[in-house]
C-alpha cells in the first residue's frame, strides 16, 4: 500500500488546465470582472486612487506649509508657484487642499465604519430574530429616521460639542439607520433560501449561521451602500465644518476652506472654487465607483 | 382608506412621543448642569445654584420633569431662548416662513427640473442625450450644495450683479437660493422617474396604446408618465427632508433668517432651549409630511392599502 503514489499536482499539467479554465467565477470576481468592463467605475477608481496617493504623499507633492502664516504673500492668484492662489493668510490653497484630503477622506472612511459597526448587526439581529427583537431595533431605527437629513447630525453635534472627531460620530451615527435597514431587508430574503434551512436541519449554532451563512450573503447591497455612503459623509462632514461645527481655524479642511473663502469671494474667487472641486471630484469619483458596484453585484439592474 | 390613514397615524404616534423624549433627553445628554450654563461660571454659589436648579424644576424626578416638558410643549410652551429670553416657539414662528417659502420654491424647481430630465433621458435611452442628463444627475449628487450656492454668488452677484446675493423677504431674493437648493434635489428625483419610465414604456399597456395608433405625445403624457410618477410620490419625503438639511445650509450662505440658520446660530450659541424647540419642530412636521406622502401614495395606488 505504501507503494501507491499519490497523484501530483505538478506531474500532469494537461490535465490540470481544463480544470482550471471550467471552474466557475464566484459572484464576487464574478462581478470584479463587470466593474472592470464599466468605463465609468474605471475612470472613478483612478480618479480616487490618484487623489489618496496625493493625501497620503501630501509633503512630497507640495513644499508649502498648509497651516504656517506668510502676509506678504497674501491673497495671490493662481500662478506656476501657487498653483490654487494663496488664501487671506498667504497660505497655499493647493497645499490646502491636498493636506485637506487626508482629513476628508479619512471622515468618509471613519463615519460609514462606525455606521456599519452598529448598522449591520442592528440589521442582522432585526432580521434574523424577527419578533419583538425586531420591532424594537424597527421603532429605534424609525426615530432616528424622524431627524431629517443632515440634522440627526446636527443634533448629534448639539450634544457633543463641535470637533473634527464628534463630526466623525455624528455623521456616522445618522448613517446608521440606511445600513440597519439595508442589512435587514436582505437578510430577510436570505433566510428563506434552501441552504439555510440545511444548515439549521445540520444542527448549525446561530451564530454560525448567521456569521458564515447569511453575512457573506448579503454584503454586495451593502458594500454598495457603503461605497456611495463615502461620498455622501464626506459631503456632511464638510458641511458641518463649513457650518463652523466641525474641524477649526487652521486646520485644512475642505468645508471649512469654503467657509473661509466666502469672505473673499470678491477679490478671491480662488479660494473657495478649488476646495469645492475637491469635494466634488472626490464624491463624484465615489458614486461612480459606487453606481459601477451596483450594477455589478445586480446583473438585473444593468442598463437601468 | 379611512381605516388606512387611521392606522397610519396611530402607528407614527410612538414615533412622535420617542421624538419628544430624545429631545427632552438632549438637556440630560449636554456635558454640563443646565443650571450652571444658566448662571455662567461666574456667579454660582451653592444656594443660588440650588435656587435655580429648583425654579427650572431640575430638583424633581426625571419622569416628572419629562411629563412636564410634555405638557408644556403639547400647549405651546416650549420655554424661552437663552440668548434673547423670547419664546422659542414665537422665534420659530417668525423664522418659519421664510423656510417654508425657499423649501416650497426648491420643492417646486426639483419636480420641474427632474421629472423633464428623467423623462427625456427615458425617451433617449442609451443616447448620448441620456448619458448627459445622467452625467448632470451624477454632478449634482456629488456637488455640495453650498460650493454651487458660493459659486452663483460669485456669478450673478458679485460679476454680473443680476440678484442679490444676501437677505430675503423678496421675490428676487428667492430666486438664487431656490434654484441652487432646487437644482441639486433635483438629481435624485430625474434618476427615479427615469427607471420608473423606462419600467412602464416596456409595459403591455403602453404597447397597446401604441399598436391601437395613438399619438406618440399621447401615449408618453397619459399612459406612460401618469403611472411612472406614482413610486416617484414616495422620494418625495425624503426629498422634504433632505431640503430641511439643504435649507440649513442654503440659508447660512445667503443669510436668509430661516429656520435653518436660527438652528445653526443656537448650536454655535449652546442656546439649548431653542436647539430642543426647533428640532422638535422640524421631527414632527417630517414624520407629518411622511404620512401624508403614504396616504397619497395609496390613494394613487391601491393596491398599496391591501399589503
Amino acid at each position: 500500500m505504501n507503494n501507491v503514489s499519490i497523484p501530483n499536482k505538478t506531474a500532469n499539467p494537461e490535465r490540470v488546465k481544463p480544470l482550471k479554465l471550467e471552474r466557475s467565477r464566484s459572484l464576487w470576481s464574478d462581478s470584479l470582472y463587470r466593474l472592470s468592463r464599466n468605463p465609468g467605475s474605471i475612470i472613478g477608481v483612478i480618479i480616487l486612487l490618484t487623489l489618496i496617493l496625493m493625501a497620503i504623499s501630501a509633503p512630497l507633492i507640495t513644499h508649502f506649509n498648509p497651516i504656517a502664516i506668510t502676509p506678504e504673500d497674501r491673497l495671490l492668484p493662481p500662478s506656476a508657484v501657487h498653483l490654487m492662489g494663496t488664501d487671506n493668510f498667504g497660505r497655499d490653497t493647493f497645499t490646502r487642499v491636498v493636506f485637506g484630503g487626508r482629513i476628508s477622506l479619512s471622515v468618509g472612511i471613519i463615519s460609514v465604519f462606525v455606521a456599519l459597526l452598529f448598522g449591520v448587526p442592528m440589521g442582522l439581529i432585526s432580521g434574523y430574530y424577527g419578533g419583538k427583537l425586531d420591532s424594537v431595533i424597527m421603532r429605534v431605527v424609525d426615530v432616528m429616521l424622524a431627524f431629517p437629513g443632515i440634522l440627526l447630525a446636527l443634533v448629534i453635534i448639539a450634544i457633543l460639542g463641535p470637533s473634527i472627531f464628534n463630526v466623525m460620530i455624528a455623521v456616522g451615527i445618522s448613517a446608521i439607520p440606511t445600513y440597519a435597514r439595508v442589512t435587514r431587508s436582505s437578510v430577510l430574503k436570505t433566510k428563506e433560501e434552501m441552504f439555510i434551512y440545511a444548515a439549521i436541519l445540520m444542527g448549525c449554532k446561530t451564530r454560525r449561521i448567521i456569521l458564515s451563512h447569511i453575512l457573506p450573503n448579503i454584503l454586495g447591497p451593502v458594500v454598495v451602500i457603503s461605497t456611495l455612503g463615502i461620498g455622501g459623509a464626506i459631503i456632511s462632514g464638510s458641511a458641518l465644518s463649513f457650518l463652523g461645527l466641525g474641524a477649526t481655524a487652521p486646520t485644512p479642511e475642505w468645508g471649512l476652506l469654503l467657509s473661509d473663502g466666502r469672505n473673499y469671494l470678491a477679490q478671491a474667487w480662488w479660494i473657495t472654487t478649488f476646495p469645492g472641486m475637491a469635494i466634488m471630484i472626490t464624491v463624484l469619483s465615489i458614486n461612480l465607483i459606487g453606481d459601477g458596484l451596483r450594477d455589478a453585484l445586480d446583473p438585473k439592474m444593468i442598463n437601468r | 382608506m379611512l381605516r388606512y390613514i387611521r392606522n397610519r397615524i396611530l402607528i407614527s404616534l410612538p414615533t412622535v412621543l420617542a421624538v419628544t423624549l430624545v429631545v427632552f433627553l438632549m438637556l440630560q445628554l449636554v456635558p454640563g448642569d443646565p443650571a450652571e450654563i444658566f448662571l455662567g461660571e461666574h456667579f454660582s454659589t451653592p444656594q443660588l445654584l440650588a435656587e435655580v436648579r429648583h425654579q427650572m424644576g431640575l430638583d424633581r424626578p426625571l419622569y416628572i420633569q419629562y411629563l412636564d416638558f410634555l405638557w408644556k410643549a403639547l400647549h405651546g410652551d416650549l420655554g424661552r431662548s437663552l440668548q434673547t429670553n423670547v419664546p422659542v416657539l414665537e422665534q420659530i414662528k417668525n423664522a418659519f416662513p421664510s423656510t417654508l417659502e425657499l423649501t416650497v420654491a426648491a420643492m417646486g424647481i426639483s419636480i420641474l427640473i427632474g421629472v423633464l430630465l428623467g423623462v427625456i433621458s427615458a425617451l433617449r435611452h442609451n443616447t448620448w442625450v441620456d448619458s448627459f442628463s445622467m452625467f448632470l444627475a451624477l454632478l449634482g449628487v456629488s456637488m455640495p450644495v453650498y460650493w454651487f450656492g458660493l459659486l452663483c454668488i460669485f456669478f450673478f452677484s458679485v460679476k454680473l450683479h443680476w440678484l442679490p446675493a444676501i437677505g430675503g423677504g423678496d421675490f428676487k431674493h428667492l430666486i438664487m437660493p431656490a434654484s441652487v437648493l432646487g437644482l441639486l434635489n433635483s438629481s435624485m428625483l430625474a434618476r427615479m422617474i427615469r427607471s420608473s419610465m423606462l419600467e412602464v414604456l416596456n409595459e403591455d399597456y403602453v404597447r397597446t396604446a401604441r399598436a391601437k395608433g395613438l399619438h406618440n405625445r399621447v401615449v408618453v403624457m397619459k399612459h406612460a408618465l401618469r403611472n411612472a410618477l406614482i413610486p416617484s410620490v414616495t422620494v418625495l419625503g425624503l426629498q422634504f427632508g433632505s431640503m430641511m438639511g439643504g435649507a440649513v445650509l442654503t440659508e447660512t450662505i445667503f443669510t436668509r433668517m430661516g429656520l435653518g440658520k436660527l438652528y445653526v446660530d443656537s448650536i454655535m450659541n449652546k442656546d439649548l432651549p431653542m436647539v430642543q424647540g426647533i428640532t422638535l419642530i422640524i421631527a414632527i412636521s417630517y414624520i407629518l409630511i411622511n404620512i401624508a406622502v403614504d396616504i397619497s401614495y395609496s390613494y394613487l395606488d391601491p393596491r398599496i392599502r391591501y399589503e
